[in-house]
């Protein structure tokens, strides 16, 4: 016979078992409420210094809705959508270009891959705003024949920046993207005759699309960021706009908090729009998604609570 | 007797590794043949061949009047353009092992897309030719579901009803049972058998010897890239003059 025995505790004779309905009582987490009252203490320190400091949160709230600001926010959602539209665009291309057989269109996506991801975009903002100093004119025979000062305003500059850069991380994203469809979906497409070029748009890209669609988000809600870079070339969005505020009435740390909240607000819609967008796009697949939940253990409880 | 396939010196091989050593093969119009044989001998290699997802590196394979993937002019064989070898594929209905559904269409979605995007079909009439295989392979009720919600058995049901909506001359199956739980290997069987008895030309790449026994015309046992019996299916499961297919049979019958 083998008898496991526990050495804190003494065997346990069969007469003493309790009946099935034996209470059971959870064990207790005081570890759980010390680390969460000094999280609680910390925050409320931190709350405290924030409203006692500097800052006049009157002027935060006056600001918050003035129509340089709002109209400022307005040219970041635009320059951040118009960005993120050529971004995927570029992505797509090139990252179905990356997959080619021709080594010569496998190397060019390499190429703008390298380049782009490879320099801040800072600094290609910058570039893009003063090309006008290498390429004086922009001439394509029959189409445009202009000055390149006027053709590459700051929105142009910001938006050309901005998605150009974007375009070579999503181009990596989508040949990972594509890589991943499974094989077997291109073989089946060929069998039903369908060429390369109806294979990839019916069969392949939709897959590769709802399987990058969590990254396509998070660029969404990185771009929105990056997007304040603009103000560096003279764009007239909100960071730009809340400096020219601050320069004359030096309400500095006011504005630039203005800012964040507008910041947080639309980071903070794009996340719950890429929660639902996910969830729909998820509806074919093994319904994975769900299980994901934005608010996780908040909103969203288990339906059995476990104990560690 | 007309002949529907005629593979010639079919050879393929992986880096160093010769898979197919010269095959030849001839299946005829209505006739149903298995090809058995034990893993890594070639047989799937060969299914691929014969509709050119796989290029073999040697003969080739006729199809109804063309040789795949090829134009004979002056003597020697002429690479086809990827649309006119596409379309030569779409005459060979392909059934895979792990049937390959398009993840992101429906069962009727999955049905449709070769009649409208290939043939040109208007979605009307996809469609109702779509409903009309789901109902023969059992799953017209299931038209509006995805993939991911089918059972194995189902999911080859709809491959194999997707691959007859192209109209296909032949009907090729690469071990369509093989990766189906135990109890879902008899519906698939079931439909195939039915597709035999209504007459289609079918070239089965398997696993059962029960299913061969039964439905094939002819059976092929392949053994290290080569083809070793050829016959009837009683001639060649029951007195096989071959000793490697006599041992390969011995051990699958058991």
């Amino acid at each position: 016979m083998h008898q496991s025995q526990s050495n804190s505790s003494p065997a346990l004779p069969l007469s003493d078992l309790p009946g099935p309905d034996v209470a059971i009582r959870r064990l207790k987490h005081p570890g759980r409420w010390i680390s969460g009252g000094l999280v609680i203490l910390l925050l409320a320190v931190i709350g405290r210094a924030f409203a006692v400091g500097q800052i006049q949160w009157t002027v935060v709230g006056e600001f918050l809705t003035a129509g340089v600001i709002i109209t400022g926010f307005g040219w970041t959602l635009l320059i951040s959508a118009c960005a993120l539209v050529l971004g995927v665009l570029l992505g797509f291309a090139f990252g179905v270009m990356r997959l080619s057989e021709n080594p010569i269109l496998r190397f060019a996506a390499w190429l703008y891959v390298w380049i782009f991801r490879g320099t801040p975009v800072l600094l290609q903002l910058l570039i893009w705003f003063n090309i006008a100093l290498v390429f004086p004119k922009l001439y394509i025979p029959g189409l445009i024949d202009a000055r390149m000062v006027d053709v590459v305003t700051p929105f142009v500059a910001a938006v050309l920046g901005l998605g150009v850069n974007e375009g070579s991380y999503l181009t990596e994203v989508v040949r990972g993207g594509i890589a991943s469809v499974d094989k077997g979906q291109k073989e089946a497409a060929h069998t039903l005759g369908m060429t390369p070029s109806q294979t990839m748009r019916r069969i392949i890209l939709p897959q590769t699309l709802r399987l990058i669609l969590p990254v396509l988000g998070n660029s969404a809600i990185g771009m929105l960021k990056f997007s304040s870079l603009a103000a560096t070339i003279a764009m007239g969005e909100m960071l730009n706009a809340a400096q020219r505020i601050y320069f004359i009435n030096g309400a500095v740390i006011e504005l630039l908090f203005v800012c964040a909240v507008w910041y947080l607000a639309g980071t903070t819609v794009l996340s719950i729009g890429q929660y639902y967008l996910e969830r729909h796009f998820g509806r074919d697949a093994a319904m994975t998604t769900t299980e994901r939940r934005w608010f996780k253990g908040w909103a969203q409880r288990p339906a059995v609570s476990r104990e560690a | 007797m007309t002949l529907a396939v005629k593979a010639v010196g079919i050879r393929k091989s992986f880096g160093s590794h010769e898979v197919l050593k010269g095959l030849d093969l001839e299946v005829a119009y209505g006739e149903v043949l298995c090809i058995l044989g034990p893993s890594g001998s070639g047989k799937s290699t060969f299914l691929r061949c014969i509709n050119h997802l796989e290029t073999p590196n040697g003969g080739y394979v006729w199809v109804d009047g063309a040789i795949m993937g090829y134009d004979l002019a002056r003597g020697a064989l002429q690479e086809l353009p990827v649309k006119r070898l596409r379309a030569q594929q779409s005459q060979l209905g392909m059934v895979f092992q792990h049937f390959n559904l398009f993840a992101h269409r429906t069962v009727l979605g999955n049905v449709i897309e070769g009649p409208m995007i290939v043939r040109g079909l208007s979605r009307t009439e996809a469609e109702a030719r779509a409903m009309a295989l789901l109902d023969q392979v059992g799953m017209a009720a299931k038209a509006s579901s995805y993939p991911s919600q089918l059972s194995g058995g189902q999911k080859q049901r709809v491959a194999i009803a997707r691959a007859l909506a192209m109209e296909p001359r032949v009907m090729l199956f690469d071990e369509p049972t093989s990766a189906l739980d135990p109890e879902l290997v008899g519906e698939v069987l079931e439909v195939m058998r039915n597709l035999a008895r209504g007459g289609t030309t079918m070239i089965v790449v398997t696993h059962e010897i029960g299913f061969a026994r039964e439905v094939a015309d002819r059976v092929v046992v392949m053994i290290d890239g080569e083809i070793r019996e050829n016959g009837a299916p009683q001639q060649v499961l029951s007195n096989p003059g071959d000793p490697r297919v006599r041992t390969f049979l011995s051990r699958v019958l058991a």
